[in-house]
This record gives structure tokens, C-alpha cells and sequence, in this order.
């Protein structure tokens, strides 16, 4: 079958492993209420509703679920996705008062409806594992806070923040132990930034593995993070001569560690309490997180208990034995921090279907851990010719940049590809190149660092699937 | 009101007002948080490859044998072999010298970490998985001195300290290189 066939090449080992994290993607999208398999039907893919409902064709599995009337199936199921409150839906909601005012207690939720969730990466345990944020349906640049990725290495922990403090310590004059209280006491910034785990496309490297924009770049999330720069707590603290790496750490059972360049860390580190207006989610760091603009996920210690100033790194195991990028000569890189500028269409995306030729507006994010995205060109050829598209405002720095590309599909086999270019004038490369300036280390590569153009290939039926080109 | 009165009242104004901006702007300090107690920080440790910080304490590998029977086996297998099935997940810890250069390199304690210190510090933070920080010093010394010891990189009859174990020669100590991105090749 045809998932074997992509699967060739790899040994029994990987093969193990690819086909969970395949089945997992397969099994999210039953869950979404989609049909995986290769039919007719997959009008399903389109991502926004609102806008494109439109296109869906008339006696799809879609329309069905998003005809008034509930159907007996949907109403048998009284069930809501996670995140939202199964209510009736009436006929004609013109006729009947709706919910009372209020009666979600104080804090609402989703509509039944809206059906995106994460999809957990099939680790042998769940509490060190990792999560995908739906990027078919995203919009705009922020990242809702409940579909913000997730990497745990030991669960999530419960933290009461009258019990949480953080101790900043070391080479430093006037060692501190800050409250919840004090942090929030201090001048504060707010500021989006993106956050994307270095491991994100792993699977991608030797060959177009996983089927979905969610598979291959769900390590991706924006949010705006409100907090205290770390130059301020290092003005209270007071450096000392020969600080020159601290090491951060977090209060989960894993005791979390990253050596960081103090540097960096002057640059535009955030000490964050805030996500999106309100306290960090518990799976996002709750109640303290470090922020540090363009870096690998990995080194924004969440739930952050302890800076410790010091003149050397610490080589944790986390910079160690794993976020090093193991190259095909045998040597791996370390300390590769920077997540270099990559982009992603994210409309139309892999296992969506083009009820047709005609209009379709493209669109994906594009970013750097460098700075702006200066220029974002798509391909409709494969690469042959490029054509500029539109940043949507606001453009930031280290922060996703949505674009917008206007394309009439002829109906002929396509190859969709975007390619940014950011403010240094870095271009985001090709896989090719950069398998030729790093080697392939096994199956999934260097892992790490993987920011290649992304292919996306339209068929003569519309259908849309994940491919190297 | 008389023109005395409304001069006076107009200075104390004024002179109100630069009191007021002069504790106007953001201090150099905020003098916020206070000092940590010894007890605050006593379980704090983070242990870089010169063993800064290693405790006190001593550890073998028959003493380390029997620490990792009881408490790693489980998950890690009793070869230290790994166990990658569903609900265990525990890395493969020895073996795989020479592939890293391979197209199935296999990265393990012995192939791959490049301090022996870095062990000890995963080990005594983070291990064993269910119970992380249950172990003694002493026992984290022995069971590293256990897995080196599989591993061929320490004797069997090694003693390990705070004094010999930054000593110890991890076989991939050379097999890290900087961060060259931008990679210059993505310019020509």
C-alpha cells in the first residue's frame, strides 16, 4: 500500500517509528471528522470555513456537518471537540433565545463546531512528548493559546505561583529570590514572538513523510508574550566580572536546563508571566517562562525556577546528547540556537482538495530568528519561476509574517512552493542544498534545523499532497 | 484672593510638581526580592564538565549494579539496551562507537555524550523518570560508574568522585563543532 511504498529505504527501526507518527496524523484526522483515505470527498481539507464555504461541494461530508439542522448522527453524539460545550442547535436560531449571558461562569470557550486540535507525536510515553498545532486552519499570525505546541520531557507540572519564586544567582553581586509578586512588580514588555522546536520536520528529510502542514511544521506557534526583560533582572542582581553563559532551569520533574550566552540574553530576553492577555497556559510555562527571540524551542525554559550566572556553559544533556545537530561526517554541530528563516504555504496544504480550476488565494507564514521577513516569493511551478507575494501588516521581528499570493489554478498538476527571504538577506534554501552542506545522519537527518523550502503538489483532481521537489 | 497668595500658591505648586518629577522615570533599581537563604539554594546543582559543584560522595560499579537493577533496568533494559516499546521509551545507553559517521548512527552514554559530568547531572536531576531526585549521591556515583564501566570507558573496579570523574574521557569528547549558520555555502 502507499504508505509502505513512501516508507522505502528506511530501516525496520525507522519504519517503526514513521508509521506511528503516520498513523497518528491518520488517526487525527479521523478525529477532526475528516476522511483520510484517498476518495472524492476530501473537500473536508478546506481549512476556513466562513470564507471558502462557498467552494465546498454541494453533499459533502461537510456541508452536512454545517447545515443547521443538526443531522441524527451529530445529535446522537452530543459531544464537543476539547475546548468548546456541546449545546443543541436549533433549526432556526432566530426563533428560540440562545444561551444565557454569562453562563460558561466567566470564561468562554470555542464553538462545538470549530473541531482543531494538536495531535500528539506517538513518543513511546506521554510525558515526553510533543504536540502539533494545526496549521491548515491558522489564521492570521497568533496562535490561539490552546493550540500552541507542546514538548514536555516529564509531564506538564501544577505550579501555585504563591509557591513558585525565581532565584538568580551565580556571578552576580546581589543574589535575589524574586515572588510571582516581585517579577510582576518590575517594568514589563510585550512583545509576539515566534516559537519553533528545532526537531520541527524531522521526518522530512529523506523523503515526504508525514501528509499534513500540521505534520510537517505544527512546531510552529506565535503568541505575544508580556513579561520582564532579562536586562532588567540582571540590573538588580547586578553581573559580575567573566559572566558569560547562565544556565536556566525549570521546575518540572525533568529539571529542565539550557546553558544560554549571557548575551543573548542582554539582546532580548523576556522573563514571561503573560500569553496572549492572559497568564501563560500550564502547558506553556506556567507560571514563568523564558523568552528568547529566534531560538530554538528548547531554550525557552518553561515553568523557569533558576538563573544561574556563570563564566562556562554547563553541556546539559539537553545540549549534549540531544539538540545537536549530528551532520554526515560523523561531527555534530552544538549551541546551533538561531531557527533560521523558513516559510510554509499553509493554504492550499497537504490532504486538502481544489473542488477546481479557478481562484484560489494562497497563503502560509513565513519567519526568522534573525529578524524581518523582507520578501516572500511563491512558485506555482516547482521552483522554476518565482513571483512576489503580499506580507500582510504587521510585519515583526522573530515573529510569523502572514502572506497572501493571488493564483488562478489552470487545472493542470502543480507544484506549490514558497521561499523567504529576511531582513540579513538570508534566502531560506532548498533540501537539496542543505543535505549537500550537512549529509543525511540517518534516517531523519541532522533532525534538527531542517528549514527547507516546502513542496506542495496539486494534482490534475485537485488533490493536494506532500512532496519533495 | 490676593497676588501675594496666588504667587505663593503657584510655587508650591510648582515646587510640588518637581518634587514629583524628579521620583518620575524608571529607577536604575527596584531593590524588588530578597536574599536566599543557604537552604533556599542547598538542592540547587548544575555540574559543568570541570565537576564544579559535584558532591561529596563515592560510587563503584558493583555498587552502581545493583542501584541500576533496582531503579534504571526497567525502563532502560537490563543490557542497557533501551526499550523503545510504547509506555517505556528509556534510551539505549551503551554501544554504538564507530557509526556516528554511519548512515544509521546509533548515539548512546558511550557513543556520543561528550562529558562524563553531564551524566552524573542528568542522572541525579532528572532520573529515574518516575522518581527523579530520589537517588543518594552515592548512588548516582554508582550507577555512573555502572554504565561506564558497561560502556568500557572506566574500569570496573573505578572509584567515582568529584575528583576523578571530570577526568574520565568520553570516546566523542572531539565530535562537537560550533554553529557555522549562516552556512556560507547558502551564499555563492
Amino acid at each position: 500500500m502507499a504508505v509502505r511504498d513512501a516508507l522505502e529505504g528506511y530501516d525496520e527501526k525507522t519504519k517503526t517509528q514513521v508509521e506511528a507518527m503516520i498513523d497518528a496524523e491518520r488517526r487525527a484526522l479521523a478525529q477532526r471528522g475528516r476522511e483520510p483515505e484517498d476518495c472524492s470527498c476530501k473537500t473536508g481539507m478546506f481549512p476556513q470555513l466562513g470564507r471558502r464555504s462557498v467552494l465546498v461541494a454541494a453533499g459533502s461530508a461537510l456541508a452536512a456537518s454545517l447545515a443547521p439542522l443538526p443531522t441524527p448522527a451529530r445529535a446522537a453524539e452530543r459531544k464537543a471537540p476539547a475546548g468548546a460545550v456541546w449545546r443543541e442547535s436549533p433549526n432556526d436560531p432566530t426563533k428560540v433565545p440562545g444561551t444565557p449571558t454569562a453562563e460558561d461562569g466567566g470564561y468562554g470557550s470555542r464553538s462545538q463546531f470549530a473541531t482543531e486540535l494538536r495531535w500528539r507525536y506517538p513518543t513511546p510515553t506521554t510525558l515526553s512528548s510533543w504536540t502539533m498545532t494545526p496549521l491548515d486552519t491558522s489564521e492570521g499570525i497568533i496562535t490561539p493559546s490552546g493550540l500552541h505546541f507542546e514538548r514536555h520531557h516529564g509531564g506538564i507540572p501544577t505550579i501555585d505561583p504563591a509557591r513558585h519564586s525565581l532565584f538568580v544567582h551565580g556571578l552576580v553581586e546581589r543574589p535575589k529570590k524574586f515572588t510571582m509578586a516581585d517579577i510582576k512588580r518590575f517594568p514589563s514588555v510585550s512583545r509576539l514572538h515566534f516559537i519553533e522546536c528545532s526537531g520541527n520536520g524531522l521526518t522530512e528529510w529523506r523523503k515526504p513523510t508525514l501528509k499534513t502542514v500540521q505534520g510537517t511544521h505544527g512546531l510552529l506557534s506565535t503568541s505575544e508574550w508580556t513579561g520582564v526583560q532579562f536586562s532588567t533582572l540582571a540590573r538588580e542582581v547586578g553581573l559580575k566580572d567573566g559572566a558569560g553563559w547562565v544556565l536556566a532551569e525549570g521546575a518540572d520533574s525533568a529539571v529542565m536546563t539550557r546553558s544560554i550566552p549571557l548575551e543573548k540574553l542582554l539582546a532580548d530576553a523576556i522573563i514571561a508571566y503573560a500569553q496572549n492577555g492572559e497568564a501563560l497556559r500550564p502547558e506553556q510555562g506556567y507560571p514563568l517562562r523564558l523568552i528568547l527571540p529566534g531560538w530554538e524551542g528548547n531554550t525557552h525554559i518553561k515553568w523557569l525556577r533558576r538563573l544561574d550566572v556563570s563564566d562556562q556553559p554547563f553541556m546539559t544533556r539537553e545540549e549534549t546528547s540531544k539538540y545537536t545537530d549530528l551532520l554526515g561526517n560523523g561531527k555534530a554541530r552544538q549551541f546551533s540556537f538561531t531557527m533560521e528563516a523558513k516559510s510554509v504555504i499553509t493554504f492550499p496544504s497537504g490532504e486538502m482538495k481544489l473542488p477546481g480550476p479557478g481562484f484560489y488565494e494562497i497563503t502560509g507564514l513565513a519567519w526568522s530568528g534573525r529578524g524581518r521577513i523582507a520578501r516572500l516569493e511563491v512558485s506555482v511551478d516547482g521552483g522554476k519561476n518565482w513571483n512576489l507575494a503580499a506580507l500582510q501588516d504587521p510585519v515583526l521581528p522573530i515573529c510569523t509574517t502572514r502572506f497572501r499570493f493571488p493564483w488562478f489554478w489552470n487545472g493542470q498538476p502543480s507544484v506549490l512552493q514558497s521561499r523567504a527571504t529576511d531582513e540579513t538577506g538570508y534566502v531560506q534554501p532548498t533540501l537539496q542544498q542543505l543535505v549537500e552542506i550537512r549529509g543525511l545522519a540517518g534516517p531523519f537527518g541532522s533532525v534538527y534545523h531542517l528549514n527547507a523550502i516546502q513542496s506542495w503538489s496539486v494534482a490534475a483532481d485537485g488533490s493536494v499532497s506532500n512532496v519533495h521537489a | 484672593m490676593s497676588t501675594l497668595r496666588a504667587i505663593l500658591t503657584l510655587a508650591a505648586v510648582l515646587a510640588l510638581t518637581q518634587t514629583v518629577q524628579a521620583q518620575q522615570g524608571y529607577p536604575v533599581r527596584l531593590d524588588l526580592g530578597t536574599t536566599p537563604t543557604p537552604q533556599d539554594l542547598a538542592q540547587a546543582f548544575a555540574i559543568p564538565p570541570d565537576g564544579r559543584g559535584l558532591p561529596p560522595g563515592k560510587g563503584t560499579y558493583a555498587e552502581g549494579e545493583k542501584v541500576y537493577a533496582d531503579s534504571c533496568a526497567v525502563c532502560h533494559g537490563d543490557k542497557l539496551q533501551g526499550i523503545p516499546t510504547p509506555g517505556i521509551g528509556g534510551d539505549k545507553l551503551i554501544g554504538g562507537r564507530g557509526t556516528l559517521a554511519s548512515a544509521t548512527p546509533v548515539k548512546t552514554v558511550e557513543s556520543y555524550w561528550p562529558y562524563a559530568t553531564t551524566l552524573f547531572d542528568y542522572v541525579k536531576r532528572s532520573m529515574p523518570f518516575t522518581a527523579p531526585g530520589s537517588l543518594s549521591d552515592e548512588q548516582v556515583y554508582g550507577v555512573v560508574a555502572y554504565i561506564l564501566g558497561e560502556a568500557n570507558i572506566v574500569p570496573k573496579n573505578a572509584v567515582l568522585d568529584a575528583k576523578s570523574l571530570p577526568g574520565v574521557q568520553m570516546p566523542n569528547r572531539d565530535g562537537f563543532v560550533a554553529d557555522p549558520r549562516p552556512e556560507i555555502q547558502l551564499y555563492r
